[in-house]
């Protein structure tokens, strides 16, 4: 190379050395700029990531919770905000793991959000508290119920605000021991083949194992099989006294379709169903008993006028993911108002001590420190018989509230030695 | 025991497959006349369910069933005259790409107009319910099904092989520069072929619509297993698609027997291993367009 920097072959892209200065100088410069959290400050909006799967097989479901989460930022701002702080939620489809994990590492760093907030899919789930983790924010997760993400992957930086697995069951096991389906009793269940459906396979065996019920067969379904024939044939052909169902999403919703259409040939639960995913299920074909965390028909002043204002604005009834998503809202609205702050360890250790928070139910719920979940009750729910009903909405018949009054509400989750939590 | 098992998935098999006909057949047709990669078929599918349950509340669910793919239908001409008709001659990947594009402002539109929530929508008791054919358990509404769709094959098999329109219709499929060089006009020809595929899809969903979940993104659901089926089953060949509809069906039937995991994987490893052993498709013809 000769001393000006070119080569036998021509000029050589050589940097000199003020050039690589006057580069350094501008990176420095640009970067602070391109920073929005140093920017941003103490009294500027206070912005959520909203991630929820807007798309596949949770798709309805997500976009309930989006509009639940919206809602509650809207009240909370008409109200004045939080500390006069105004609140944004930026909502987006998380699709799958891999861009809901892209997705949140982009709103942390590049949008600016104060913290995570959503989430239905466990898989994605898990990708996301990664991201929170990694990058020391808070991530509310809203929707996901695998009892290992409060359990062996549980994450100081996440908090789990709708129900787990565990709790699914036992709400739907206290149930049909009452109405004589368990002691004694073969079960045989259909599983969602990925964390989820595993995760509540489990829950659901340990609950078998100790009521004296034998599980006979189980099989892993695909989570994109839409057209159940042949399973309901091997079903049939197992013969049991009760069909378990370890679905997620719309799987639910097509399965009992196709179940009726064969004329439902043995008493059906399941372990986990949405209200969506049931109303979609039309009139007729639903029947058995199942988990909720909650519904439009629980008997509390809260609920009522969250059902009012939810139908006021979009003129459909809110279903539990709308419930949940807003609830976190106001759960973390609250953490802000008390903390005077949007910052994660400030919002940890306030949401970690204990604080009450009313989510229209009958009793206070309050995060668990050990394994930051939300202690609250939990609901089985059954179908009215068909001809007593007109709509779907109608359709649904809500049990009491487990525990029941003066019962220890923790009596329900699994022990956080049990879920291998360690915080 | 188990030999009665498994049986029994092959002939819910063959039903299943019966039906993937009635989708992939149609998806065929437009192929083979126009050279056309369907990608929006599925939304036609999705419309008909959804112009299904609509009707439903009107005329009552017998006649919603018909009448839905013929409401469809028409949209099918829009389709074909101010989208489809620009691209007859041209190269497949440009059809791919606007028929792509249409699926997705299809679902999108889909959103808008119902909204994001499933439709509910359900069989009257009159049509649920089991059927017992010996040892073979068979739903009510699966046999009717497969009424419908034999009749509809029948219909269809009969109109290309048996009426003058038939024949121009292959005659074009083969040659069409011949059959213009005769002096007929294919156009004609082209609307109607592609209003038929698109109402085949159209009854597919309707039929399928009241025991699946009706919801926007159900095009894409079913359009995966008609292009497996079409490939399978070879371009161009109407028994073809007959052969490998029936074949999926029943591969994921036995398949769930044995690995139900692998369900949905299983007409993929199908496609493969006939694709490998026969690239044409099981009975696809060498067609002179192609062969260029």
């Amino acid at each position: 190379m000769t001393k000006n920097g070119t080569t036998v072959n021509g000029p050589a892209r050589v940097i000199g050395r003020r050039t690589a200065l006057k580069m350094g100088v501008g990176f420095a410069a640009a970067s602070t700029l391109g920073m929005p959290a140093i920017v941003r400050a103490q009294s500027g909006p206070i912005r959520i990531g909203n991630l929820t799967p807007m798309t596949g097989f949770l798709g309805t479901l997500g976009v309930y919770a989006s509009k639940g989460a919206q809602l509650a930022a809207e009240e909370i701002n008409a109200a004045g905000g939080i500390n006069g702080r105004m609140l944004e939620v930026l909502s987006e489809d998380s699709i799958n793991p891999e861009n809901g994990a892209t997705k949140a590492q982009r709103m942390l760093e590049r949008d600016g959000v104060d913290f995570l907030l959503g989430e239905i899919s466990s898989a994605t789930a898990l990708a996301i508290s990664e991201v929170a983790e990694r990058n020391e924010k808070l991530f509310v997760a809203v929707g996901p119920r695998s009892d290992i993400l409060r359990g062996g992957r549980c994450s100081k930086y996440m908090f789990c605000t709708d129900i787990p697995n565990t709790v699914m069951v036992n709400a739907v096991g206290t149930a049909i021991k009452n109405q004589g389906l368990v002691d004694g009793k073969k079960f045989f269940s259909l599983t969602a083949d990925y964390v989820f459906g595993h995760d509540l396979l489990k829950a659901a065996k340990s609950f078998f194992d100790a009521n004296n019920a034998e599980l006979i067969g189980d099989e892993l379904v695909a989570t994109d099989v839409t057209d159940f024939s042949a399973f309901i044939l091997k079903i049939r052909q197992a013969k049991p006294d009760v069909l378990a169902l370890n679905l997620a999403g719309n799987q639910v919703t097509n399965f009992v379709k196709q179940y009726a259409e064969f004329g439902s040939p043995f008493p059906m639960i399941g372990f986990n169903l949405n209200t969506a995913d049931a109303w979609a299920a039309g009139v007729g074909n639903l029947s058995g008993t199942w988990p909720t965390p909650w519904l439009h028909t629980v008997d509390t002043p809260g609920t009522k006028a969250y059902v009012d204002a939810y139908r006021a604005k979009h003129g459909q009834t809110p279903e539990n993911h709308s419930w949940v998503s807003y609830n976190a809202v106001k759960i973390a609205a609250q953490a802000i108002e008390e903390t005077g702050t949007a910052e994660t360890p400030a919002l940890i250790e306030y949401l970690e001590s204990g604080a009450e928070f009313d989510i229209m139910k009958h009793r206070k719920a309050y995060f668990r420190a050990e394994d930051h979940q939300l202690i609250q009750e939990a609901y089985s729910f059954s179908v009215k018989p068909e001809g007593t009903y007109d709509d779907v909405l109608d359709m649904l018949d809500l049990g009491p509230a487990v525990p029941g009054e003066g019962e220890a509400l923790e009596g329900i989750f699994p022990s956080v030695e049990a879920g291998g939590c360690m915080l | 025991m188990e030999i009665v098992f498994l049986l029994e998935q092959v002939v819910n098999g063959l039903v299943l497959g019966g039906y993937y006909l009635l989708i992939a057949l149609g998806l065929s047709l437009i192929f083979s006349v126009g050279g056309i990669v369907n990608l929006s078929h599925g939304a036609f599918y999705a419309l008909g369910a959804y112009v299904f349950v609509e009707l439903v509340k009107w005329v009552g669910f017998g006649p919603a069933i018909f009448v839905s793919p013929i409401i469809v239908a028409f949209l099918g001409i829009a389709f074909e005259r101010f989208i489809l008709r620009r691209f007859y001659r041209e190269d497949p990947i440009l059809s791919l790409l606007v028929t792509f594009g249409l699926a997705m402002v299809a679902e999108q539109s889909i959103r808008m107009i119902w909204g994001a929530a499933p439709l509910p929508a359900s069989l009257p008791s009159a049509v649920r319910g089991p059927v017992m054919l010996g040892d073979f358990l068979f739903s009510k509404y699966r046999l009717l099904m497969l009424l419908v769709v034999i009749a509809v094959l029948a219909a269809l098999w009969s109109l290309l092989n048996k009426t003058s329109f038939g024949r121009v219709v292959r005659a074009g499929i083969q040659n069409p520069d011949m059959v213009a060089a005769l002096g007929i006009k294919l156009q004609p020809y082209m609307t109607t072929v592609v209003m038929l595929g698109v109402g085949l899809a159209a009854l597919g969903g309707a039929l399928f619509a009241p025991i699946t979940t009706v919801h926007p993104a159900m095009g894409a659901e079913i359009i995966t297993i008609a292009f497996v089926v079409v490939i399978i089953g070879g371009l161009g060949s109407f028994w073809g698609v007959v052969a490998a509809a029936l074949l999926v069906g029943v591969t994921r039937g036995v398949t769930v027997h044995f690995l139900p995991a692998a369900s949905e994987a299983s007409m993929y490893v199908l496609m493969f291993l006939v694709l490998l052993l026969r690239p044409r498709g099981l009975l696809g013809e060498s067609i002179e367009k192609f062969e260029r």
